[in-house]
């Protein structure tokens, strides 16, 4: 808080001691405040970087009626839970927490508060006042794959993996569908950094990629080395969370862009409407909540596929992950015909036949 | 398979390069009886204002050598504290960790995500076409040539040359050095600084070559392994050379590995460079007497003269 609010504050008590009546009219026309907990610095460029977007969008939108708030560089540990509670002391009545590690903190400060709703993002536990929100990365992984399965003239592409958890398995599997889907013999190599961030080792992998034979490179980590490592060595990549073209322009065929701003509206609105529910939302193209950045440094009728997938995907008409599927030891996971729900879909730990290397 | 070879070494001479440069000014430092913790300070400070003088002016060179005072800035206020101050050399280097850790991202802020300028390759004529020996030899930038370069000289240096002799002297006994005339606190003051410096240009190699941005943190420990190489070396140049390489090949091999298909758990690979580094460095510096010859006796005291 700073001074002036204080004062603000201070100013308030003066005039609600006195004048009771008055006061309650105005602070209930007063903006409404909502929080967001991020977990980088709003210029990593990737991830965090992609909700501040979203937060800016949702503040754009309704102009004096909301007044949004932002803490950046939020530890997942208890230190989380501090921050939490102390936006929600402060009078803010929607909280974001952005990242996976906030999960029980979330909910633990949900209870002290159960007037104020929370969004967390990527989490599986709901409550009375807690939603989950989250994007259906793997649909933009599969987009990426028809493209690199055009272009490879190698057969094998490679794909720069942070940790194994579901998240990365359903972006190893969905891109390796969306290769074969157009190229049935290509190849999938991956390395695990074992980070989410750490450029030195990011651009160490691409190395080693390359020179194990990869044309193509992708990444699920969140810098733009990957992409400036591939540009030296005259190979072509993706872009990750944010659209990376400034770092590389003759390099990014395109990119997964995470859209949080309409989400963050529409919950915001609820909140306005005084409609607000707990819920559970997985969104991917149809949803606005995932897009491509610009199609580039291919031919067009490459790029012409590359549309007719993410129009496929968005209408319902390809579901990703549909049988047969199977595993690297051959074993059947998926019957033809079937769509993975999403409940298995959500904790998937097995990689799909076409991909080298073990999870391990 | 030779196209396979010459690429894997020369991405382990860029992974190689950083540490190799740090350990380099701390080498000199530590050998004139300064034991200065705050290498990954530096490095960072070095980074992020090389990174911003690069974009601000457009030149990696004013870059490069402005990472270079700001290293050797922050050594100068690690000096101050130690040398004429007398504060403790240790807890005073961990501070200054810390400090540059805080004060790099300050400076930073506005430059995270921001497309940066990347140090040209020297690429020389002719000689970078021949297969083989051109790209590992020399197809790099112009800090990997100085890299060896520094470290050839540095040997030199203490070895070979009369100021290198004060210097080494300073670090063994500053009361004997201080009795023969010779001025302590300055030869150290010099020595600290020089280190910082270097310190300085292994954080801008890092940020204008090996990973072309700027990013919170980006040194990710770096420092702390150049400050373990210049012990597990035992003080002396090449070994220097060998561990800075064995780490940095080690780093890069266990992710080449994965590649491959073989499965080790990427835990286990991040551990790798340091389990096998300090395996190797065990087993060369296990000879106590070379380690007792080479160690600056004086290492870590302060000096405060007498008389």
């Amino acid at each position: 808080m700073d001074r002036r609010q204080f004062h603000k504050i201070l100013g308030a008590g003066l005039i609600s001691a006195s004048l009771p009546s008055l006061l309650r009219p105005a602070f209930a026309d007063g903006p409404l405040q909502v929080g967001f907990v991020y977990l980088g610095p709003v210029g990593d460029f990737g991830w965090t970087y992609q909700h501040n977007v979203g937060c800016q969008q949702a503040q754009a939108h309704f102009g004096d009626k909301v007044k949004t708030t932002y803490v950046e560089n939020v530890p997942e540990s208890p230190d989380s839970e501090h921050v939490i509670a102390d936006l929600a002391a402060k009078g803010n009545k929607l909280i974001f927490t952005t990242s996976f590690g906030y999960m029980n903190y979330t909910l633990k400060v949900a209870k002290q508060y159960p007037d104020v709703f929370f969004e967390h993002c990527t989490g599986y536990m709901r409550d009375k006042n807690v939603s989950t929100y989250n994007i259906r990365f793997y649909e933009g992984r599969f987009v990426q794959g028809v493209i690199a399965g055009k272009l490879t003239k190698s057969g094998l592409v490679g794909y720069i993996g942070s940790i194994p958890v579901p998240e990365v398995v359903q972006g190893m599997n969905a891109f390796l569908l969306g290769m074969r889907s157009v190229n049935p013999t290509a190849k999938l190599k991956f390395i695990m950094i074992n980070s989410w961030y750490d450029p030195g080792k990011e651009g160490d992998a691409t190395k080693a990629l390359i020179d194990q034979g990869c044309d193509i490179i992708t990444q699920h980590t969140d810098s733009p080395t990957p992409l400036q490592t591939a540009k030296g060595r005259g190979v072509k990549a993706f872009g990750e969370a944010t659209d990376m073209t400034k770092f590389a322009p003759d390099t990014q065929l395109t990119a997964d862009v995470n859209d949080w701003g309409g989400y963050y509206i529409k919950r915001i609105q609820d909140v306005l409407d005084g409609k607000w529910a707990s819920t559970d939302t997985w969104g991917g193209f149809d949803s606005g909540m995932l897009s491509m950045a610009a199609f580039a440094n291919m031919p067009d009728d490459v790029k012409a596929l590359a549309g007719q997938a993410v129009a496929d995907i968005r209408s319902g008409k390809n579901k990703v992950f549909v049988g047969p599927l199977t595993d690297q030891s051959g074993k059947l996971q998926l019957p033809a015909g079937q769509v993975m729900d999403d409940g298995t879909l959500s904790g998937l730990q097995w990689l799909v036949e076409g991909v080298e290397g073990k999870l391990s | 398979m030779i196209f396979l070879i010459t690429s894997l070494l020369v991405s382990i001479i860029a992974a190689s390069t950083p540490l190799m440069l740090a350990a380099t000014g701390e080498l000199i430092a530590e050998k004139a009886g300064v034991l200065n913790l705050g290498v990954e300070g530096m490095m960072l400070v070095g980074a992020v204002t090389g990174f911003v003088v690069t974009h601000l002016t457009g030149s990696t060179t004013l870059g490069i050598f402005a990472a270079i005072l700001a290293g050797a800035g922050m050594a100068l206020i690690f000096s101050v504290l130690t040398l004429t101050v007398l504060a403790n050399q240790i807890a005073t280097g961990l501070a200054l960790t810390l400090f540059g850790k805080g004060f790099s991202s300050l400076l930073g802020r506005n430059y995270v995500g921001v497309a940066g300028p990347t140090l040209p390759k020297l690429d020389i004529p002719v000689l970078s076409t021949i297969p083989f020996f051109g790209p590992v030899l020399f197809g790099h930038d112009a800090l990997i040539y100085l890299s060896f370069a520094i470290l050839i000289g540095t040997a030199w240096f203490l070895y070979r040359s009369h100021a290198g002799l004060i210097l080494r002297a300073v670090g063994d006994s500053h009361a004997a050095a201080h009795a023969l005339g010779y001025p302590v606190i300055r030869i150290r003051y010099a020595a600290t600084l020089f280190g910082g410096g270097m310190a300085g240009l292994a954080g801008v190699y890092m940020s204008l070559s090996y990973s072309p941005m700027w990013a919170e943190d980006m040194v990710a420990g770096r420092g702390w392994i150049a400050l373990a190489l210049v012990v597990f070396a035992a003080w002396r140049p090449f070994w220097l050379f060998v561990g800075a390489y064995l780490f940095g090949g080690i780093m890069y091999l266990s992710l080449y590995v994965q590649g491959l298909g073989i499965p080790v758990p990427s835990a286990l690979v991040s551990a790798l460079p340091y389990l096998g580094t300090i395996l190797v460095l065990v087993l060369i510096s296990r000879d106590r007497r070379r380690i007792r010859m080479n160690q600056p006796a004086s290492l870590g005291q302060s000096f405060h003269a007498t008389a």
